[in-house]
């Protein structure tokens, strides 16, 4: 386990952890896509997850705000708790959910404008006040790098944006959410470089909020940003640890080496 | 001399594959013009059989407004006003029951049902489709009639509201399955992102499924309405075809088409009762072409916005 790194801004390895799993195991249709996996994620962390593809960085992401609910060949066992709190314990997943941010792979633009994109979630939430809106809707895409780009736009649609503001968008979206905890999968795959370090750029701001668990397809990107990293492989936990350490060399395992000098992938 | 070959040993020849496109190629072209050259055809027909009617005998202005439909009278009248209003009316009614059955439907199968409930809902739906009209027509005058009887208390059961409950259960299907494809087109990364922001499943519906499907469901209804308008033989057969502007869902009604289908075959080829239904026949034909061009524009101005 990590020290704890001093007060302030940074991750709360000495609290208890905001999420915490237990022996979560996934599969589909009987296929295992994750098995018994334990881990701690630690409030104010950005907690990263690498991996090649198939090795169950997507499926633990949506076990964590159940969005297995309605998946009916997706069968969760093992337990996740978000402060302290069994996720499958809550008996409105929808209230549960609405606590999680999470950003796809793709962005996803909702077929409103983008004004109504933001606006979604604070209305599910019962605010009306146009006034309260607009101040949700503007420091939400404020602080995902894209208000001046859009403010003279807001009525237009927000599918009509580019890859990189979309996904923009999608961030915007997720914090109007109010989070704790964000998710994002592989957020820069439909991203320009130059965009990803913009959104690289605004996670390391959001991580002084709130406690973000970045799954990523780019080693580096893990190493830019994580506190600690997981690499996840044939849906197993290879290891955890300092992500700085794990980049130095100092790994438990041969194979996070490989993966992480690019021997395999 | 052999054929020049390139370097790949290909020669540049008119093979077998080469003759089998081309023969594709004439083949699907003429598939794809052939409806253009049916409905032009359809039309040239109708109107040349309806066009000497239209500018001889027929005075536009009773057309439009008498009732008086007394085409094989000695003292003929052709005033198309109630026979207008009864399919309008037959219509109407029926897209009153047929646009929420069809539309719950198809969000019960698009949304909610799963595996094999669907499949099997689907399938219904397709073989609902599939019963010919008059054996819907038999089911209004067996069934409904006696029903709308003994449930209303009233005298005739034959009437704008039967014909209505017939067309509107006849055109559901077929509004069932393109309302459901719209949905269906609907990507489901649109329902997870909704539900990843804390959307219940009707508020996904509500807020991102029918929005973004506007367009299927509008093609879907308007469908529905082309279905009501052109429908004969149930409607024939429901609606007492009496000639009436009603004035209660309970009265009978006459529709344009059941008009045309019992009564062409009684006229003299080029009578003025033959160009009067070959008339009909226009009016009917263009007001479909007019609905089915406001579907499509109100579909493409949808689209842009």
């Amino acid at each position: 386990m990590v020290e704890a790194n001093g007060a302030g801004a940074g991750p709360r390895y000495g609290e208890r952890p905001v999420v915490e799993v237990r022996d979560l195991a996934i599969s589909y249709g009987g296929k295992p896509a994750l098995k018994d996996v334990s881990l701690d994620i630690y409030r104010h962390e950005i907690f990263g997850i690498i991996g090649p593809a198939n090795s169950g960085k997507t499926s633990f992401l949506r076990a964590l705000n159940r969005m297995n609910d309605f998946n009916a060949g997706m069968k969760v066992r093992g337990s996740v708790e978000i402060n302290g709190k069994d996720v499958n314990a809550w008996q409105n997943v929808y209230a549960l959910r609405s606590r999680i941010g999470v950003v796809f792979p793709l962005p996803v633009g909702l077929p409103l404008s983008i004004y109504e994109n933001v606006a979604f979630s604070p209305r599910l939430r019962g605010i009306r006040r146009k006034a309260e809106l607009d101040e949700v809707v503007e420091r939400c895409l404020t602080r995902a790098a894209l208000w001046d780009e859009v403010k003279d736009r807001l009525d237009s649609l927000g599918s009509l944006l580019s890859g990189g503001q979309q996904q923009r968008l999608t961030i915007a979206r997720a914090l109007s959410q109010e989070p704790e905890l964000l998710l994002l999968d592989e957020f820069s795959i439909a991203v320009d470089p130059v965009t990803t370090m913009r959104i690289e750029d605004v996670l390391k701001e959001l991580r002084a909020e709130l406690t973000i668990v970045l799954v990523t397809n780019l080693v580096q990107q893990a190493r830019r940003l994580a506190d600690r990293t997981a690499f996840f492989l044939t849906g197993e936990v290879v290891e955890i640890g300092d992500t700085e350490e794990m980049f130095e060399g100092k790994v438990k395992d041969e194979r996070t080496t490989g993966y992480i000098e690019g021997r395999f992938g | 001399m052999s054929h020049p070959r390139d370097r790949t040993g290909v020669m540049d020849r008119r093979d077998l594959a080469w003759y089998a496109d081309r023969c594709a190629q004439v083949l699907i072209f003429a598939g794809g013009i052939s409806a253009i050259v049916f409905i032009i055809g359809i039309f040239v027909f109708v109107t040349r059989e309806g066009l000497g009617f239209v500018f001889g005998p027929l005075d536009l202005g009773q057309f439009f407004s008498s009732i008086e439909w007394r085409p094989t009278s000695d003292n003929p009248g052709y005033g198309a006003l109630a026979l207008m209003v009864g399919t309008l009316s037959v219509t109407g009614l029926a897209m009153l029951f047929s646009v929420p059955l069809s539309l719950g439907a198809a969000l019960y199968i698009g949304e909610f049902a799963k595996g094999k409930t669907r499949e099997a809902l689907k399938i219904l739906v397709e073989m609902l489709a599939a019963i010919p009209s008059v054996v819907w027509g038999f089911v209004g005058m067996s069934i409904m009639n006696p029903l709308i009887i003994q449930v209303f208390d009233v005298p005739v059961g034959l009437s704008a509201l039967n014909a209505g409950i017939i067309l509107g259960l006849m055109a559901a299907p077929i509004m069932t399955t393109i309302a459901e494809d719209a949905l269906k087109a609907v990507p489901d990364s649109y329902r997870e992102a909704a539900e990843a922001l804390g959307a219940t499943r009707w508020e996904v519906i509500l807020k991102v499924v029918i929005p973004a499907s506007k367009n299927g469901l509008v093609a879907a209804v308007l469908l529905g309405v082309g279905r009501g308008f052109g429908e004969t033989m149930a409607v024939l057969m429901a609606t007492g075809h009496s000639i009436n502007i009603p004035t209660s869902p309970f009265d009978g009604v006459r529709a344009l088409t059941a008009t045309i289908a019992s009564e062409l075959g009684d006229t003299a080829t080029g009578s003025p009762h033959y160009g009067s239904l070959f008339t009909l026949g226009i009016f009917l034909f263009v007001v479909t072409f007019l609905i089915n061009l406001t579907a499509d524009l109100v579909v493409k101005g949808i689209r842009k916005k």
